[in-house]
C-alpha cells in the first residue's frame, strides 16, 4: 500500500467511526450540524478542493464536483427538512472508499502482471582477471563473452562457447519443458539457466536482443486501444453531462408543472433530492476502469503462455476470427526434410544410407543434410572419391570402390537403369550401386505433431473456414490438408501468389469475420501485414517475425492459435459483460431514482458496488491456463 | 517524432481527460495515455522544440486534472 493509501485508508476508518458514533450522541441545531460536519470535512476536503480548482480551470463535469454538488446539496436538504446528515457523510464515505479500493485493486493488478512480464535481466557477467564482473546489459559490445551461471537470466542473444545446460523458457514460450544447449547453439536472452555454468558470446547488442524486443512489444501493447475503449471513453464524454442536465431538468420541471399545471404543491426538496440522487450515478468511474483493465489483464495473460499480442485493437480482431489461412513449411509442417522411408532396396536399410550419405557428403543441400542426419554417424570422407555432381540430377561418387549413384528419375533413366516408383509424397532418391538398382529414400517434410488437433481446436473455437497456402507441389499439399482436415488448398504459389490469394478470400468472407494469417515470419511479412491478423510463430530470435505480425506465438507450437483465440474471447466476453452490467445497473439506477425508489445509499452502493464487481470481473481476464 | 514519458494518474477517466488535454496542445500530433503502464505516448510535430512543447502539454494536463504528474 502506498503511503496516499494508507492515508486515505486512515481518513476511511476515522469518518466511518465519528459517523456512527455520532448516531448516539442527543444535540440539535446548531451543535449537530457543527458536530456532522467534522467527518464530512476528513473524508471529503480534497474532493472539495478538487471541485474548487476544477470550477476555476472551467472544468465542470469531474466527478469531484459532481460527488461535492450532490452532498452539498444533501446537507442543504438536511438542515431545511429533517437534520439526517449521515446520508451526505456515507456518500463521500463510500464514493472514497470506492476510490480507495479502484486505486488498491488496479494498482494490485498493474504489478502482478507487470510482475508477470518481468523478464528484464538486471546485469550481465563479465569475466576480468579471473573473476566475474558485473556490468550493466547495455554496456555489454557484441562479441563480448558472457558468463551465466544457473539460476541467472540470459541477458544477452549469443552462442555457447563452453558449457552446456539446461535452460528454462517459461517466461517466453509459457512451455515448462526444459530446453537442453550445448556447445555452439544458440541461446536467446530472458530464458533462465537451470543447471551449468554457460559461456557465451554475444551476438547482438541489448537493445536488440529478444527480451528488449518482447518487452518493448508488451509494454506498448495496451497502447493501440480497441474499439470497445474507444467506444467507452467516448461515451463517458457525453454521459456525465447528460446526466447532469437530466438532474437539473428533475429537480426543476417537475416541481413547475406540479406548481402551475396541476396546482399541487411543487414539494422542491423531494425532487432537489432526486436530482442529487442523479449526481452520484452520474460517475463513468466503473466503466472506464474496468474495460482497459479486462484487456491489459488479457495481454498479460495470453503472454504468460507464450502468446505476445501487440495491443488491445488485436485482440477484439482475433476474437471476431472465422477465417486461418496457413502457410504450410514451418508452421504446420517442421519446415526440416527427414528420412521417411526407405523401400524396395536389396541391401540392409542402415547400409543404403550410408553409401547415399557418403555419396551426397559434398553437398551442403538440405536433402543431403537430412541424409547425414538420418546417418546419424561421423561420415569419413577419405572412403568418397570421384564425386561428380550433376545438376538438378543426383551425384554419381566412388564410395569404397563402388560406383554409387543418388539422385532422381531423371539420373537413372540417365544411366539406364530400371528404377521402382514411389507411391509416397515427398522426394525420392533412387540409389544405384555398381550399376545395379538398389531401392530408393523417400525424403519428406514432417507434420507437426500438435498440427491435426490444432486444426480441430480451431473448428471447435468457431473458425468456419481453414485454408493452406504452399509453394510446394500439389502432391505434397493435398496429402498434408488431407491428413490434417483443412478444408482448402492452394499450392505451387509463388511468394506474391500468397498475398493475392489472402486478398481473395478477403473479399470472399462477410465483413464481420477476420481473416488471420499464420505463417513462420520468413518471407510471409507482405501477407503478415495484409491479413486483418497476422501471427508468427516461432518466433524466439527471429526480429523480423516480431516487426511484421501483429500476435507472435513465441515457440512453434500450432496449437497456441486456437488458444490465443479462445483467450482473445474470453476477454471481449468479460469486456462485454462489464460494459452491459454497469451501464444497465446505472440506468436502473436512474429510473428508480427519479421516480423516487432508490435513494442516496442505493444510488452510491450502485456506483461504487458496480466499479468493484466490474474490476474483478476484469481480472479473471488473466485466468486463461486451462483454457 | 514520438517519445514516452512516464506520468502519474489515480483514475482512468482522468487518464482519457489527460490524453485529451495532451492532443489539443499545440505541436503534438497525436498523443496516448496507457493508464496501465502509467505512460504517455507524445508524437510531436514535425520541427517542434520538444521540452516546450511537454511543458506546455504538462500544464494542460494539470488544468484538467489537479492531481497527476509527467515526469519529463
Amino acid at each position: 500500500m502506498s503511503k496516499k493509501q494508507k492515508k486515505m485508508l486512515t481518513r476511511i476508518i476515522i469518518a466511518a467511526v465519528m459517523m456512527i458514533g455520532l448516531n448516539f450522541v442527543p444535540v440539535d441545531g446548531i451543535v449537530r450540524f457543527g458536530l456532522y460536519l467534522v467527518p464530512y470535512l476528513i473524508i471529503g476536503y480534497d474532493i472539495l478542493k478538487k471541485a474548487f480548482k476544477g470550477i476555476l480551470n472551467r472544468q465542470v463535469f469531474d466527478e469531484n464536483f459532481l460527488m461535492a454538488v450532490a452532498t452539498l446539496g444533501a446537507i442543504a436538504v438536511a438542515i431545511y427538512e429533517n437534520g439526517d446528515y449521515t446520508e451526505a457523510i456515507a456518500v463521500m464515505l463510500f464514493y472514497q472508499i470506492g476510490e480507495f479500493f479502484q486505486s488498491y485493486a488496479v494498482g494490485k493488478s498493474r504489478k502482478n502482471i507487470s510482475d508477470l512480464m518481468d523478464i528484464r535481466p538486471d546485469y550481465a557477467n563479465i569475466e576480468r582477471n579471473g573473476s566475474l564482473e558485473k556490468v550493466d546489459p547495455d554496456e555489454v559490445e557484441i562479441g563480448t563473452v558472457i558468463v551465466v551461471q544457473p539460476g541467472e537470466k540470459v541477458p544477452i542473444d549469443g552462442i555457447v562457447v563452453e558449457g552446456n545446460s539446461s535452460l528454462n523458457t517459461s517466461a517466453l514460450t509459457g512451455e515448462s519443458l526444459p530446453r537442453e544447449v550445448n556447445l555452439g547453439e544458440e541461446v536467446i536472452s530472458g530464458c533462465i539457466n537451470m543447471t551449468g555454468v554457460l559461456k557465451i558470446q554475444t551476438t547482438k547488442e541489448f537493445g536488440e536482443s529478444t527480451v528488449s524486443k518482447i518487452l518493448e512489444l508488451v509494454e506498448n501493447s495496451s497502447s493501440r486501444k480497441s474499439r470497445s475503449e474507444d467506444f467507452i471513453s467516448k461515451f463517458a464524454k457525453y454521459y456525465t453531462p447528460a446526466v447532469c442536465y437530466s438532474a437539473v431538468a428533475l429537480a426543476v420541471l417537475p416541481p413547475l408543472v406540479r406548481m402551475f399545471g396541476m396546482g399541487l404543491s411543487p414539494d422542491w426538496s423531494i425532487w432537489i433530492y432526486r436530482a442529487l440522487t442523479f449526481l452520484v450515478i452520474s460517475c463513468p468511474c466503473a466503466l472506464v476502469i474496468s474495460i482497459p483493465l479486462s484487456f491489459f489483464a488479457g495481454i498479460g495473460g495470453a503472454s504468460k503462455e507464450g502468446i505476445l499480442v501487440k495491443g488491445s485493437n488485436y485482440l477484439e480482431t482475433l476474437s471476431k476470427t472465422k477465417y486461418v489461412v496457413f502457410d504450410k513449411t514451418g508452421t504446420l509442417t517442421q519446415g526440416v526434410f527427414e528420412v521417411n522411408g526407405i523401400h524396395h532396396n536389396k541391401i540392409k536399410n542402415e547400409e543404403l544410407l550410408e553409401y547415399a550419405a557418403l555419396a551426397e557428403s559434398a553437398s551442403s543441400h538440405p536433402i543431403s543434410k537430412s541424409l547425414q542426419r538420418a546417418y546419424g554417424k561421423e561420415l569419413d570422407r577419405s572412403r568418397v572419391s570421384d564425386i561428380k555432381e550433376i545438376s538438378g540430377n543426383g551425384v554419381i561418387a566412388n564410395v569404397d570402390g563402388h560406383i554409387v549413384a543418388a539422385g532422381n528419375n531423371k539420373l537413372m533413366k540417365h544411366l539406364n537403369i530400371s528404377y521402382i516408383d514411389c507411391h509416397s509424397v515427398g522426394t525420392i532418391i533412387h540409389m544405384a550401386i555398381d550399376g545395379t538398382y538398389a531401392g530408393h529414400i523417400v525424403i519428406s517434410d514432417v507434420i507437426k505433431p500438435h498440427s491435426k488437433d490444432a486444426i480441430t481446436a480451431l473448428k471447435q473455437a468457431g473458425v468456419e473456414k481453414t485454408v493452406m497456402l504452399t509453394g510446394d507441389t500439389k502432391k505434397v499439399a493435398n496429402q498434408v490438408a488431407g491428413e490434417l482436415g483443412i478444408d482448402t488448398v492452394y499450392s505451387e504459389l509463388l511468394p506474391g501468389d500468397k498475398v493475392s490469394k489472402v486478398e481473395e478470400l478477403l473479399e470472399e468472407k462477410t465483413k464481420r469475420s477476420k481473416l488471420a494469417f499464420v505463417g513462420d515470419g520468413i518471407n510471409d511479412a507482405p501477407v503478415l501485414s495484409r491479413a486483418d491478423i497476422g501471427i508468427a510463430m516461432g518466433a524466439m530470435g527471429s526480429d523480423a517475425a516480431i516487426e511484421a505480425a501483429d500476435v507472435v506465438l513465441m515457440d512453434d507450437d500450432p496449437m497456441k492459435i486456437a488458444k490465443a483465440i479462445k483467450i482473445s474471447r474470453k476477454c471481449i466476453r468479460i469486456v462485454y459483460q462489464n460494459i452491459v452490467f454497469a451501464l444497465g445497473i446505472k440506468l436502473i439506477c436512474l429510473v428508480l431514482g427519479a421516480i423516487g425508489i432508490a435513494n442516496m445509499w442505493l444510488a452510491i452502493f450502485a456506483d461504487v458496488g458496480v466499479m468493484i464487481i466490474a474490476i474483478l470481473n476484469a481480472i479473471r481476464a488473466l485466468f486463461v491456463k486451462r483454457l | 517524432m514520438k517519445k514516452t514519458y512516464k506520468i502519474e494518474v489515480d483514475c482512468a477517466n482522468c487518464a482519457n481527460k489527460m490524453e485529451d488535454a495532451a492532443k489539443k496542445t499545440v505541436g503534438v500530433r497525436n498523443a496516448v495515455v496507457n493508464f496501465m503502464t502509467q505512460k504517455m505516448i507524445v508524437e510531436f510535430e514535425d520541427g517542434q522544440e520538444i521540452n516546450a512543447v511537454m511543458k506546455k502539454v504538462r500544464e494542460n494536463c494539470k488544468k484538467v486534472e489537479d492531481d497527476c504528474e509527467i515526469y519529463l
